[in-house]
């Protein structure tokens, strides 16, 4: 969680005199910038202040005249977060310059903003779309953009009730599908752009050789229909032998528009959409959106609440790491077993999560103040059977089938991922940043809910290999049981949350950052309110998104072979990464 | 062989003579054959996906059914799982991959996106539904919907199989062009089903007077 | 020795393999049956669970919790006279607190009068949109809207639920979520009574205060 910004953050004021002003908006925190020295500023927070972490960069639009950049910078070393912002008039072309080049990470994401909101940012090498496709008409997160299904800009809309005669929303539109099409447009003429940007961004990593012999580069493309892909996730690489000479990740082929919609949906609404970020884990996504929004309410969480949302979010973690092995396993091409053996706990594990919230997957179980229903005595047991009773074995038979495996040494060993400076700089997170040697986890670095109160060590590997970044896995999920033993111990008695239940809820105007440490990485949302009942601005900072904004880095040099295993590393949830 | 599900019920055979003859039809055989051995696509879009996978583990084993051979290329696959919201940056891939599948092929829609667009219907980049571009032979509700309810629809699937008749099925008849060819999807200012561009075009002159 | 990982791994492989056995003959032994019975699903689905893990859809089924949720179905009470009392008041909060708007209500209004009657003319869902959050009976004050344990709805065209296929009736909401209902008649009953009890002391009151107001007078 953002707390204010410290003591010694605060003269970022005085060492910029004119340049850097407090935002002074109620409910707003963190400096404003000048366009123009944000370069100077964004070096001296780096290196002067040691944010070395840049986490979040995205837009903010508001209309009429003005729209905004959001950085969230962290330290490595923990502690609160620096938010610092650009604004600029909102006049096409909109510019910010880019910080691509003290802070790698941002790349992905500054071609988000680009993408969705317009916003072009100067010294940006390859500023493409990367969630919609080239050609696209308009900026969709822009608030004057409307989409083939608009109909209000608010949820609840007014055609569902009283009079909620039902029609589809196929029938209002006049394409008849969901489609918006500037006026007098004709398919026949259209001439598509194809992939000539992106085959042309790959163009730069082909060598000419000095005695004008020219050797040709095999273009590959994986994906997006890909078994080894975990979804709908193309990687475009050329190769020089059989070595990766050159890759462009393309996304967004599950872009399903979760910022958009977001903004339309009531603060409440949102929560059950979170849970299809990353499908996976619904607890942990519910976490990070419930501390953002009770962030903006000034609202506590009751004392029970706070340990059922720290078992759940454990559970999620165990399940989330044990399916990881399981599927990278099958990767690597040791089809089936492993995975089968993840899956038995896996679904002993999401039988808990049915009979406490009613859903496997989407779990829908958080709400602002608490959680919705309480863990009974009867679910508690189950809980307790399992953490004492099964998983630890489990996780040690799972640790004694693979972990000496000789193939399964030769494969991984020894074979690099990344080094801890450039994963930082890559804004890596989770447990790819942990088994570089980064011991970064916010649980322990910046704390949310009741981590603080639990006995953990925060697991960390130090080689960078892709052994390391498995068995990291297996050390978060022996820690995990350790958190659950105490949570379990320690729960008391009482409501299950601190607010009535009610389907309105009051967020006054502001800004709020909420991050947990998801089982991928930094899982942040950023809500803006203006004190109506629909947020504003809706973004959600996904671990895995920025993640793979290092694959580039990662896999140049690589042997293709390797590649696959790479990727699965990153523990990729295309849910979460392209929204 | 399971005799119950081959006989015909109206041909009696001594009681003896049960476990050895079956008295059955040639289309009842050729279902029998073809329901028990629909291999899918191994193909995940978004949140189903990963109930289809656990439909495949050890608690649910799609085995059972015949149906545990996930072919990655479309080339040998019977059945397009279409599991999660499909996007329209998506649906070309998708187009693209079901006319590469060879007669008899089977499109079951799983869950609320690809059957209808889903919770993310009014998003600028979902398609309200799969069934726009390919023909649905099953929808299955559920967001997600859980393993079991996979599995009803897959039985609901072949119970379709069941009824169709090698006279006329379509796939083996002598035809010039496939039938089934669904033209790709061309991702322009917004997605151009090329079925569908006189109608664009009439619409986009017209719209906003 | 070169091998010894993959040996200690085939072990775990060997274990699990063998214990498919083991566990039947146990079963066999005590007496039960392991298969096809409640007794063991319920045993395959707990920390104990060795060996077979399959539960064999459709002929034997998971045991769903009562929290499970699928689609939402509509409750109405079977009156004596065979007539349904749809509980559902179309107030409208359901309509407002779905996240993806896929439920659809006519409110019904007086032929006479023409103010609005507590009872839908028409209830839609669109299955194909729901998102099977729960909210809508989560916050349903009437108790009018639940969730259902039905998953077996898959169907040859799309879904499009009207009142007609949502109605389904309150003995059948209790036999899926027999606590649950149990603690709603538990609060309606207490209502009720409140109801009537608040209702007795104000006509005791009423009572009362001629009394009061003599000896008051009295008391002068």
């Amino acid at each position: 969680m953002t707390a204010p910004a410290s003591p010694l953050t605060l003269d970022l004021v005085a060492r910029f005199p004119g340049l850097v002003q407090t935002d002074t908006r109620p409910g707003y925190s963190g400096f404003i910038v000048e366009k123009d020295s944000l370069l100077e500023v964004a070096a001296a927070v780096r290196d002067e202040l040691g944010f070395d972490l840049m986490t979040a960069v995205t837009g903010v639009d508001y209309p009429p005249d003005k729209m905004e950049v959001v950085y969230h910078a962290y330290r490595t070393t923990g502690g609160p977060g620096l938010v610092f912002k650009v604004q600029v008039p909102r006049v096409d072309p909109v510019e910010v310059p880019s910080l691509i080049h003290l802070y790698p990470g941002v790349d992905l994401q500054e071609r988000e903003a680009w993408d969705l909101l317009g916003i072009k940012f100067t010294g940006h090498p390859d500023l493409r779309r990367i969630l919609m496709w080239e050609g696209f008409e308009g900026h969709p997160l822009r608030k004057d953009w409307k989409e083939g299904f608009y109909e209000e800009d608010t949820k609840p809309f007014k055609s569902r009730w009283p009079q909620g005669q039902f029609y589809m929303a196929e029938d209002k539109n006049p394409f008849n599908d969901n489609l918006a099409f500037p006026q007098n447009f004709d398919p026949e003429k259209w001439i598509p752009e194809g992939d000539a940007l992106l085959y042309g961004a790959l163009a730069r990593y082909t060598v000419k050789q000095e005695d004008g012999l020219s050797t040709d580069r095999i273009v590959i493309n994986m994906g997006p229909h890909h078994p080894s892909t975990h979804g709908v996730f193309r990687a475009v690489m050329t190769l020089d032998g059989e070595t990766i000479a050159g890759l462009k990740p393309v996304l967004g082929y599950l872009h399903r528009n979760h910022d958009k919609i977001g903004e339309r949906n009531t603060f409440l609404l949102n929560m059950p959409f979170t849970d299809r970020l990353d499908y996976f884990n619904s607890m942990t996504n519910n976490f990070g959106y419930a501390l953002a929004v009770e962030k903006l309410m000034k609202i506590p969480v009751a004392e029970r609440a706070e340990y059922i949302r720290v078992i759940v979010s454990e559970l999620s973690r165990i399940q989330n790491h044990l399916v990881f092995i399981g599927t990278l396993l099958n990767d690597l091409g040791a089809m089936y077993t492993p995975s089968l053996y993840a899956f038995e706990e896996r679904e002993l594990i999401l039988d808990i999560f049915e009979a406490i919230s009613g859903a496997r997957m989407m779990c829908n179980y958080f709400r602002f103040g608490g959680v919705v229903r309480d863990i009974e005595d009867a679910e508690m047991q189950k809980i307790k059977d399992l953490v004492y009773d099964r998983l630890q074995y489990k996780t040690d038979e799972l640790d004694r089938m693979l972990t000496e495996n000789e193939v399964l040494l030769s494969r991984m060993k020894g074979v690099r991922m990344i080094n801890a400076e450039d994963a930082i700089a890559y804004s890596i997170t989770g447990p790819v940043l942990r088994a570089a040697g980064v011991p970064y986890d916010i649980r322990r670095a910046d704390p949310y809910g009741i981590y603080d109160r639990f006995d953990f060590d925060v697991a960390v590997r130090y080689n960078g290999d892709l052994m390391d970044n498995y068995l990291i896995r297996i050390d978060e999920i022996r820690q995990s049981l350790r958190i659950l033993d105490q949570a379990i111990k320690q729960i008391p008695q009482g409501p299950i949350n601190s607010q009535k239940p009610a389907y309105q809820v009051r967020v006054p105007a502001g800004e709020a950052y909420g991050r947990v440490e998801s089982p991928k990485g930094e899982l942040g949302y950023y809500v803006v309110s203006n004190g109506k009942p629909n947020p504003w601005r809706y973004h959600v900072r996904p671990a895995s998104f920025v993640n793979v904004t290092a694959l580039e880095k990662i896999s140049i040099g690589a042997k293709i072979a390797d590649f696959v295993v790479l990727l699965a590393m990153f523990d990729m949830v295309m849910g979460e990464c392209d929204r | 062989m399971d005799n119950e599900q081959l006989s015909l019920p109206q041909y009696e055979v001594p009681e003896d003579l049960q476990h050895a003859i079956a008295v059955t039809t040639l289309d009842r055989l050729y279902n029998w054959g073809r329901r028990s051995s629909v291999w899918p696509l191994m193909f995940g879009l978004a949140c189903c996906a990963i109930e289809m996978i656990a439909a495949q583990t050890a608690r649910y084993d799609l085995a059972r059914f015949g149906m545990e051979v996930m072919r990655p290329t479309p080339r040998q696959a019977d059945m397009l799982l279409v599991s999660g919201t499909v996007t329209k940056k998506m649906v070309p891939a998708i187009i693209r991959l079901y006319n590469q599948m060879p007669e008899p092929k089977y499109v079951v829609a799983m869950g609320a996106c690809a059957s209808g667009g889903g919770p993310f219907k009014e998003g600028y980049n979902v398609v309200a539904g799969i069934d726009k571009f390919l023909p649905v032979d099953v929808y299955i509700p559920g967001c997600p919907p859980t393993p079991q309810a996979l599995i009803a629809g897959l039985i609901k699937l072949q119970e379709k199989i069941d009824k169709q008749s090698i006279k006329q099925v379509p796939w083996y008849r002598r035809k010039t062009k496939d039938p089934n060819y669904v033209p790709v999807p061309i991702l322009g200012p917004d997605l151009i089903d090329p079925r569908r561009n006189a109608e664009i075009k009439s619409a986009a002159a017209v719209k906003e007077g | 020795m070169y091998g010894k990982g993959i040996l200690k791994g085939l072990g775990v492989t060997w274990k699990r393999f063998w214990e498919t056995y083991t566990e039947d003959i146990a079963w066999v032994l005590r007496g039960k049956k392991r298969y096809f019975t409640e007794e063991g699903v319920k045993h395959r689905s707990s920390k104990d669970q060795k060996g077979i893990f399959t539960v064999q859809y459709p002929e034997e089924k998971l045991i769903q919790p009562e929290e499970a949720r699928y689609l939402p179905f509509l409750v109405y009470n079977e009156m004596p006279d065979g007539k349904r009392e749809v509980l559902c008041t179309s107030c409208g909060i359901c309509a407002k607190v779905c996240p993806p708007q896929c439920i659809w209500i006519v409110r019904s209004n007086d032929p006479v009068t023409g103010r609005p009657v507590p009872e839908p003319t028409e209830f839609y869902i669109d299955a194909d949109i729901c998102m099977n959050c729960g909210f809508c009976a989560e916050y349903c004050p009437f108790d009018a809207i639940k969730m259902d344990h039905d998953f077996e709805i898959a169907s040859y065209g799309r879904n499009v639920f009207n009142m007609e296929k949502l109605l389904k009736s309150s003995e059948y909401y209790k036999s899926i979520r027999p606590v649950n209902y149990a603690r709603e008649e538990a609060a309606r009953i207490a209502e009720a009574e409140a109801k009537k009890a608040k209702e007795a002391a104000r006509a005791a009151a009423a009572q009362s205060a001629k009394p009061t107001g003599a000896e008051a007078a009295t008391a002068t």
